[in-house]
């Protein structure tokens, strides 16, 4: 799942344009993202807190298994890292 | 009398630059090798660097007209000026990012929390992990926060 600041309109956009087929949510208020300690404070495009490149595996417990927290926003997660990690899930 | 050929060196170096900095946004972006390490960018600014350098020695060499020496001070400034660009934008400002430090971490509970999808229906974490996927129930669900599509 895929979890922005954006609108549902804005994410539906995109799905439609790229062609992403799993889920999208939106945390218009950063709630979410500030539970998860992830805000990156007036980092948007007007200014507005949006969340900092993050990725986690939960398993079906509701347990963290995999975190990635990037230091490089231009580096992130690659497919087959998630796949090599979400493999080894039991 | 001394012909006074175009300086294309410094031209080639001043547009090289440009080459080296868009490359990286445009280009080497999609594909990892060229993106966690902007290796191919560097390069070709190691390459507009040597042809700046030489379009500067011409431009100031003995007899060159008064242009030239303006074309040498212009340009050499802006190469090096698109190069600082392209390492302010990948290696400083990339990194200004939160330390994140109570994010959730292995081992430990993922806080739960119910959102809006595309459909305008609340979807919670909880739910997703209780519904089956393909008649099974799922072994995990992988979170991805992002900065927002713009």
């Amino acid at each position: 799942m895929a979890i922005s600041v954006d609108a549902p309109e804005i994410s539906r956009a995109l799905c439609q344009k790229a062609g992403y087929t799993y889920t999208f949510l939106a945390d218009p208020h950063a709630d979410v993202i500030r539970r998860y300690d992830l805000v990156h404070t007036g980092a948007g495009i007007n200014g507005q807190d949006i969340a900092r490149p993050g990725e986690f595996l939960v398993d079906a417990s509701g347990t963290v298994r995999w975190v990635n927290l990037t230091d490089n926003y231009w580096v992130r997660a690659r497919p087959d890292q998630i796949i090599a990690v979400a493999k080894a899930l039991r | 009398m001394q012909t006074h050929r175009f300086n294309w060196p410094i031209w080639a170096g001043f547009l090289l630059s440009w080459l080296a900095l868009l490359s990286y946004f445009f280009v080497f972006v999609w594909f990892p090798v060229t993106r966690d390490v902007p290796w191919a960018n560097f390069l070709l600014f190691g390459i507009a660097a040597a042809f700046v350098l030489i379009g500067v020695r011409r431009a100031f060499a003995p007899g060159r007209p008064r242009r030239a020496k303006i074309a040498g001070v212009a340009l050499a400034p802006l190469s090096v000026a698109l190069c600082g660009c392209f390492v302010f934008a990948t290696l400083i400002m990339a990194r200004h990012l939160p330390a994140s430090q109570s994010a959730p971490q292995m081992g430990q509970k993922a806080p739960d929390f119910r959102l809006s999808d595309t459909h305008g229906t609340l979807v919670s974490l909880a739910e997703i992990l209780a519904s089956p996927v393909n008649g099974h129930a799922p072994k995990g669900v992988l979170l991805v926060f992002y900065r927002g599509a713009w």
